[in-house]
């Protein structure tokens, strides 16, 4: 039996979590359209966790697609490809899809239209390959987790070797409304995201492999059983529906019943997770040796005339995305990227998609109305939301009182800014924007601290040093007089005795 | 004004004001029925002490230069008064309730800093504040005399009642069940012959009996708890707890001495017990936020209210219970945390399991 749900028992005991109105349909239930392809693609080349890429190419020349355009630098990083064949027309600042709406460097690419590949290097069977082997290729074809974090999948991988992993975890709950671009993932392109979770097994050497689906999902979820019936280890686990089920310490401790440590790494546990998005990347990458230069974005939200889910390839701009979709039908009160509970507003739709982009919603004014934010009446909606156990209400009331630090000692590290406290709570207090603003502030007064601290050190040092260089010199001049003196006593002695 | 954009994008859609008004629906059941059984005067009383409880907060702002309306329209001043009301002898004279609302408003809520900040219930702050200033009006229960009947006053009798005083105080009323069997007590006789008159099911679980205008239907008065319970406005630990916490002790006497201690069903469903486990003691501002806390809360609650009933001076203590524990709530909330994602209860990160071959190598030593 390898299609195994969460028992009553389990479902009953869950008490974390929200279940806001999933808005999913109709986009999830039309296939996946591919985006025409735009005249110019921009790659900004800071589009995962950890160093910027270097640009490999110069301005003019001519790429392939899949063709090496930048290179990772340093141990977490991540490579780009050329996502369609062309010219390499700038390589310059360009705005970057972040809330700040400021530009960041970036190469952009004029497409030839043939969308010509370069040449691919696909093993023969990537199960023969050494578990090295695959996670080299990964990192050479720039995976990174494709569910927004962005992380390069190559180190989580290659730390996979160094701890035993037992259990690889599959991230197929896309909790977050709105979303629908793993859901048509999983129904359209099963078997590869079956394929790509077996490679990553492969990879970190883990015996099971355990997919998580939110239950809401029934077409993915028979897709995914069907693709997953010849193999043993690979086990599609239907879970509950309800936010946030698709964050990785909530999907571990309903799939295998173990809590992550608080200062700890899945891995601590024995387990690793990665994106139903990441394995189906991994399976391209290793199986068919194509780099990470396309995805599939939602595209949904009230204002948008068609919402639907594009294969684009990476570059593409917003704007072109919503136009494919029929354009909006009302001007757009908020732009998101990403899911409307834990994605980033924009300032505008002329940024381009990046590995990360999940999905780009256009809300209507209906869907995002905002209320003035009213006293706290402790009704403790939010201590049954959060998902980590927190108590929201009274690290919110600390931080208003200035006192972040206090707020540590009630978890304020533990938070996982999921916003299922902001979601539920009747008064409209942004808790996760305190939470934010706080966790941001300490980390700055730890790096102030840091700063002192060496400071002090290096001063104390120099003045130990002052100290130690004088009594080196005091003592050498001892001794040279000393020794001036014994000379002098000899010559003196030489000559009485001459 | 516009707060900062920020995650999540996307709202429950519950607001304050729409949590008062569920209450207030479930209020309302219990509360005309204690109109119909009390009619024109508790109808009267109602209206006053409501009234008052809302012109105490628009004075207390005006006087903070705050905005009035914004607190005034999300209902809980409105819902404040409401319970003051119901837990007011129902033919209290006018002054009682107009002192009691503005007391409760302004004393209660407003000294504190308004909505969410009163470390005590403010209704019970000023049912208590009444009984104690006034015990004699405070006490005076009368005897139902349901609307549309011959018994009942109308409506030029029942305003003049309220605001005139009662003609002849002694002629309509009795005593409360709670109060008569601890007079009885007191007297030597034994709680099964004092309780006989009161023994009809109809008075104890229908509500027909003296007592405060709203607490007399328990039955309504679980109904609307279950209500809110199941819109999700409280959780069940508090209301559960309290009761549990008056039944199990009563029972258990009741099985030692009979003669001496009422039943279970006597305390469930006399006085104030229902109308305080479902909608004072889950007031959210005074009580804790964990789901530990609130049991513990809800525990105290109840044990209280036993003891006060059973050994106290008062024969009713649920208002006293419910302020004792308001009082220790801050406490509770300080030291009943519960147990956060991957720490241990003392708030420890769980330590990493240890490796296979630490544990090798230790079972392969001396």
């Amino acid at each position: 039996m390898n299609s195994p749900s969460i028992g009553w028992l389990k479902r009953v005991s869950l008490r974390w979590g929200v279940h806001p109105e999933s808005r999913k349909r109709p986009a999830a239930d039309l296939p996946v359209a591919v985006l025409p392809l735009p005249a110019r693609l921009h790659l900004p080349l800071l589009q995962h966790i950890g160093a910027p890429a270097k640009p490999v190419v110069t301005v003019g020349q001519r790429v392939r697609k899949g063709e090496l355009i930048a290179q990772s630098q340093g141990n977490i990083s991540a490579p780009l490809h050329a996502p369609t064949s062309g010219r390499i027309a700038a390589i310059a600042d360009f705005p970057a899809p972040h809330p700040s709406g400021l530009s960041a460097p970036a190469i952009t690419i004029e497409a030839d239209g043939e969308d010509r590949w370069t040449e691919l290097d696909p093993p023969a069977d990537p199960f023969a390959l050494p578990p090295q082997e695959v996670a080299a290729r990964v990192a050479a074809a720039g995976v990174v987790g494709m569910g927004g974090a962005t992380f390069p999948s190559s180190v989580k991988l290659a730390l996979g070797r160094r701890v035993a992993v037992g259990t690889l975890v599959v991230n197929g709950g896309e909790c977050e409304p709105y979303l629908s671009c793993d859901d048509r993932l999983m129904r359209e392109r099963a078997a590869g995201a079956v394929d790509g979770m077996r490679i990553i097994r492969h990879a970190i050497g883990a015996r099971e492999i355990l997919c998580g689906i939110e239950d809401n999902k029934p077409e993915a979820l028979a897709a995914m059983r069907a693709a997953a019936e010849p193999f043993a280890e690979v086990k599609i686990v239907a879970v509950p529906s309800r936010y946030p089920m698709g964050s990785d310490k909530q999907l571990i401790q309903v799939l295998t019943g173990k809590e992550v440590p608080a200062d700890g790494r899945a891995a601590d546990v024995g387990v690793l997770v990665h994106n139903v998005g990441t394995a189906h990347a991994v399976h391209r990458a290793v199986r068919l040796g194509q780099p990470l230069v396309s995805r599939i974005v939602t595209v949904n939200g009230g204002a948008v005339a068609a919402p639907r889910n594009l294969e684009v390839p990476v570059g593409a701009l917003l704007s072109e995305l919503v136009e494919a979709c029929g354009g909006c039908v009302e001007a757009p009160a908020r732009l998101v990227m990403g899911g409307p509970m834990m994605g980033h507003p924009l300032p505008s739709l002329d940024v381009p998609v990046i590995k990360g982009t999940s999905g780009i919603l256009a809300l209507s004014r209906a869907e995002v109305e905002q209320r003035r934010e009213a006293p706290c009446i402790r009704c403790a909606r939010c201590v049954g939301a959060c998902p980590m156990n927190l108590l929201p209400l009274e690290m919110s009331a600390l931080i208003r009182a200035g006192e972040a630090e206090a707020a540590v000692d009630w978890g304020l590290k533990d938070c996982i800014a999921c916003g299922s406290c902001s979601y539920v709570c009747p008064a409209h207090i942004p808790l996760v924007h305190y939470f934010d603003h706080a966790k941001g502030e300490l980390a700055a007064r730890e790096r102030a601290k840091m700063k002192q601290e060496a400071t002090r050190q290096l001063a104390e040092q120099r003045s130990l040093r002052m100290a130690r260089e004088a009594q080196e010199k005091a003592e050498a001049a001892a001794r040279r007089k000393a020794e001036r003196e014994r000379a002098k006593a000899a010559k003196v002695a030489a000559e009485a005795a001459a | 004004m516009s707060a900062p954009i920020h995650a999540p994008h996307a709202h429950a859609g519950t607001t304050v004001q729409r949590i008062m008004l569920a209450v207030m629906a479930a209020l309302a059941p219990a509360t005309l029925y204690g109109f119909w059984l009390y009619g024109w005067p508790a109808i009267v009383l109602w209206c006053v002490t409501v009234g008052s409880a809302a012109l105490g907060e628009a004075f207390a702002l005006r006087l903070a230069e705050r905005p009035v309306a914004p607190a005034l329209s999300d209902g809980s001043v409105v819902l404040t008064g409401w319970l003051l009301a119901l837990s007011l002898p129902p033919w209290a004279p006018w002054w009682i309730g107009a002192l009691g609302g503005a007391f409760a408003a302004i004393v209660g809520k407003q000294v504190f800093g308004g909505i969410g900040q009163n470390l005590f219930n403010p209704a019970m702050i000023a049912r208590v504040a009444l009984l104690i200033s006034f015990p004699v009006e405070m006490t005076r229960w009368v005897a139902p005399a349901p609307l549309f009947t011959d018994a009942a006053p109308g409506l030029l009798q029942g305003l003049s009642i309220a605001f005139l005083g009662l003609p002849d105080a002694d002629a309509v009323t009795s005593a409360s069940l709670l109060g008569h069997a601890k007079t009885e007590l007191s007297r030597g006789i034994a709680l099964g012959a004092a309780l006989q008159a009161h023994a009809d099911p109809a008075a104890l679980f229908g509500g027909v009996r003296p007592g405060s205008l709203g607490e007399t239907s328990a039955l309504l008065l679980l109904a609307g708890g279950l209500l809110l319970l199941w819109l999700r406005v409280f959780t069940w630990h508090i209301p559960a707890a309290m009761l549990a916490a008056v039944a199990l002790p009563a029972a258990a006497l009741h099985a030692l001495d009979p003669q001496r201690y009422a039943d279970a069903g006597v305390h469930l469903f006399s006085g104030g017990l229902m109308l305080g486990a479902w909608f004072i003691a889950t007031d959210p501002v005074t009580s804790p936020g964990s789901r530990g806390g609130q049991l513990l809360f809800g525990a105290g609650c109840g044990l209280l209210t036993y003891v006060i009933r059973t050994w106290g001076g008062y024969p009713e203590g649920v208002a006293f219970a419910v302020l004792l524990m308001n009082a220790v709530t801050p406490v509770i909330d300080r030291y009943v945390k519960p147990r956060i994602y991957g720490r241990t209860r003392r708030g420890e990160g769980f330590a990493p399991p240890p490796r296979k071959w630490l544990r090798l190598k230790r079972r392969s030593g001396p």
